[in-house]
Order: C-alpha cells, then structure tokens, then sequence
C-alpha cells in the first residue's frame, strides 16, 4: 500500500532528517509512528501525505509516486481544522463539496467518484451517527468540546471514504478520558473497516493502542527504520493489564535509546 | 463572541437618547439647541419634500463610495492575504498610508477628478477602501495553517481554497470593516458637501440653514445625517447577523 524508497529530507542546512529511509506498510495494517520532539514524524506523514516533497526517494501509494496530496488519503490533524463558520453538518460536507467542484480529475478528486448526491448525505449522516455528533449536526465548532472537533474532523474524513487515513497527533490536545475514549473509537472504526492507517503520536500508550506495528524514529538522521510487531493493538481495552504495561515499558526504554528527550 | 443588538436595547437607547437632547435644551435654552419636540415634526414634515432630496443626494454618494470601496478592496486584500511575498513588498506602503487622514486630499481630488459627483465619491471610497484593504488582508492572512492544510486534504487547490475558505473567512471581515468605517464615510460627506454642489445633507446643513440662521431647519439636516450614519450601520449589521451567524452564537 505505501512504499517508502531511499526517501532523503531535511529542513534548510541542517542534518537530515531522512537519509535512504525504506519502509513498507501493507494493505489494511495500522501504524503508529513514534519518537521524541523533532524527530521527523509529522514531517513523515506530511512526506506521505503529499504535502511535503521529499529531496530524494519517493512514496508510492499503490504504485503511485506521490507529487502532491493525493486525494483518495484522509488526513486528520491535531487542531481538528474545521471551518469555524460552519455548522458541523456544513463542515462534513466539506470534502464532499470540493469533489463537486472539481469533478472526478484525478487531482482534486479521484477518478472514480461518483456523485450521488443521495448516497453522499446519507454518508455524512452515517458517519456523523457513527462517531456519535449526530445531534450536534447544526453547531458551530466554537460551541464544542475538543474532543467532540476532532470527531468531527474524523467524520469529514471518513465521508470522503478514504483507502488510507493518515493522523498527525489527533487526540494529544484532548484530556486522557476523552482521548482513551477516542482511542477506542479508532480501534472498533479499524476492526470494521480494516482501513490502512498510519497515526504519529508523541504518547506510548496510544503508540500501543493504535498500531499494529510501531514505527520507532529517533531524533538524529533516521536511516533504519526500526519497526515494533504489536499484537497487542486493539486487542485490550485494559490498560492495567500485565502485558500492555510489559509492551508500553519495551517501547520506553526503545524510545530513550533512540532519543535522549523522552519524556 | 460579538454581542446581539435586541430591540429593546435599541429603543431604550433611543430613548435615552432625546431625553438627554430635551434636557440639554431645557439647560441651554438658546435658539442654537433648540428641543426635539421642534425639531422632530418638522423633520417628519421636510422629509418628504426638499429635505428628502439632500438625503437621498447624500445617500447615494455613500452607498455608491461604499460599493466602489469594496470592489476594488476585497479581492486585493484577499490577494495580498494569500501572497506573503507580495504583501511584504507592497506591506510597508500600506502601513505608511493606512494612518493618513485621506480628507486632506480632498482639493487635489478637486483638481484632478473635476468638481463632480464622482470626485466626492472618490474621496470617500478611498477612506473606506484602506480600511477594508487591511482587513480583509489581516483575516485572510491569519487563517491557521492547520486549517489550510486540512482542506487542501480534501483535495481542494487553489480555486477551492478560494471559493471554500478564503472568501468566507473574508466576507465577515469586509462587513465588521464597512460597518466600523461608515461613520467616518458619512463625517468626510458633511466636509465634501459643504462646497461645490447643490444637493447633500452637508449642503444644506451648512448653507442653507446655518448660514441664514434657521436653527430648527438646520437641526432636520443633522438629524438626516445622523439617521444616515445610523440606517447604514444597521443595514450593515443585519447583513452581518445573517452571514456572520457563527460569530453570535452563545
């Protein structure tokens, strides 16, 4: 599904970030990417997500180099980016409404959309259900919780019906209950749909939580992808249990190997 | 958060408003302040004669200086907003002109444009013009990255960004402007109007009523310039309940 090749980046003169960094992820696995401040994460999914431009290698996503975002990827960051003049159903819609734009181009909107304008709203009203905002449909994104945004933000996502979801920090600015909750969200939405997902966090357990398999960056110039098997993923909704307190403490100790600024 | 303007609020400050004028006249009590029960039902009863005709003069002028403003304002603020590098290139130019009371360039407008309707337009839509500029630049510059990035996500280029963001991150602003800067739309009119025309609530303020010391007749001209500043303001306002809604949300 993603291929990662010899990717090389750096910001201005500095150190590389990225030097011949390879990495592959497979059809219907889910990532976690992790490591300290500054390592290169978000700038990884950025890379992935065709916002960036690597200097040298390339990302394909089903055989496909990576020029610029490409549309059938969802990406959901940790300021949720809603439009703060429009309702969340107006905001769901959002995606929905640039594919109208463009029509199916390849660019904006991949070439196979079909534009149903029943089937899309009963989509956005699927989802808007799903992750439980229904009744908040015709607010305004000032009017809720954190944690209540960023479920929107996921809906506006999902509605587009994405083969890959990529997340940049989503839930590190919600307070531990609601991120747990959340947390819980992505792992049945995964266990459903089986979606390739590929999530950068700076918090182990969610490390643990989310990723089947945890990508390990360190903050010097990341060549060898060092790459965690975590069966444990989705598995327990029990944070006490023995075996995923062995699991986040494995990842700990990794991580203060791999960067000196672990906190 | 802005706060709604209720009805109630609004007639209470209405109220307010001529009892303090009736007491001031009570105090004063000379010709020049003369009381709202004079001037009130004479005001009802030119308006709809030669008086209604400066209003409508006066009117027109800012109506069409505020249309003139915005078309030429908006999409450059929104341009400048959205090309860093070209603000800061013309950036230092708009913050050297920006402070600069535009009225005083009311006689080389005179000269150059001709002594017309169009040149006390002109100077109008030029005040109102610098003060959208810069706010319409300021919002659309200011949008958060994250949010930029998150619709590009979606797969919107340049024309989406435009049409799904930045126009309507901008229309709020262009409102909030124009509302703020009508009442120095409407002041710059009552100098404009004082020379070189016939018709304008300036005109008659000054010229016909002041001069020849007709005080109440004077007092129906302030209360149209007055009930101008006031019409547009709210005008502009209810435009902004409708589009701006997230804006007045408890």
């Amino acid at each position: 599904m993603i291929e990662v090749q010899t990717l090389r980046f750096g910001y201005g003169a500095g150190a590389p970030l990225f030097l011949d960094f390879s990495f592959t992820v497979k059809k219907g696995e889910a990532w976690t990417v992790i490591g300290p401040s500054g390592c290169g994460k978000t700038t990884l999914l950025y890379l992935i997500a065709g916002l960036n431009k690597p200097t040298g290698g390339k990302v394909l996503i089903n055989g496909e180099q990576i020029t610029r975002a490409r549309p059938a990827t969802g990406l959901v960051l940790q300021d949720h980016g809603l439009l703060p003049w429009a309702t969340i159903l107006e905001n769901t819609r959002l995606g929905l409404k640039v594919r109208k734009f463009y029509g199916p181009d390849g660019k904006h909107s991949p070439v196979d959309v079909k534009i149903d304008p029943e089937k899309d709203e009963a989509r956005i009203y699927y989802w808007l259900n799903w992750l439980g905002i229904e009744q908040l449909k015709d607010m305004y994104p000032t009017q809720l919780s954190r944690g209540q945004r960023q479920r929107a933000a996921i809906a506006r996502t999902l509605v587009l019906d994405p083969d890959l979801l990529l997340m940049d920090e989503p839930f590190s600015a919600l307070d531990a209950p609601i991120r747990e909750e959340l947390q819980k969200v992505m792992n049945s939405f995964h266990q459903e749909s089986g979606l390739t997902s590929l999530t950068v966090t700076h918090d182990i357990e969610e490390a643990v939580v989310l990723g089947e398999k945890i990508l390990v960056l360190s903050n010097s110039c990341n060549r060898e992808p060092k790459v965690i098997e975590n069966h444990i993923s989705g598995k327990t909704n029990n944070r006490t249990d023995p075996e995923f307190i062995k699991q986040c403490l494995e990842l700990r100790d990794l991580l203060a190997i791999r960067g000196n600024s672990v906190s | 958060m802005k706060k709604k303007a209720t009805f109630l609020s609004s007639c209470t400050g209405i109220i307010m408003f001529f009892s303090l004028w009736q007491l001031a006249a009570l105090c004063v009590n000379r010709p020049i302040l003369p009381s709202p029960f004079v001037v009130v039902p004479l005001f009802l009863q030119n308006i709809t004669g030669e008086l209604g005709l400066h209003f409508l003069a006066s009117s027109g002028r800012v109506l069409a200086a505020v249309i003139l403003a915005t078309l030429f304002a908006a999409p450059l603020g929104l341009a400048l907003g959205q090309m860093p590098r070209l603000d800061r290139v013309i950036g230092p130019l708009i913050a050297i002109i920006y402070p600069i009371p535009k009225i005083i360039f009311l006689p080389v407008i005179y000269v150059l444009l001709g002594i017309s309707d169009f040149s006390k337009i002109t100077l109008i839509a030029i005040i109102i013009f610098f003060q959208i500029l810069v706010v319409v630049r300021d919002e659309a510059s200011g949008l958060k990255k994250e949010l930029i990035l998150s619709v590009k996500s979606l797969g919107a280029g340049r024309r989406a960004l435009f049409r799904y963001v930045y126009l309507p991150a901008s229309l709020p602003a262009v409102l909030t402007a124009l509302r703020v800067s009508v009442g120095t739309a409407v002041a710059v009119l009552f100098i404009a109007e004082q020379s070189l025309t016939n018709y304008g609530l300036g005109y008659y303020i000054v010229i016909e009523t002041y001069q020849v010391l007709l005080y109440p007749e004077m007092y129906t001209g302030i209360m149209g310039m007055g009930l101008l500043g006031v019409l547009l303001y709210f005008a502009i306002y209810s435009i902004e309940l409708k589009i701006s809604k997230h804006m007045f949300v408890e």
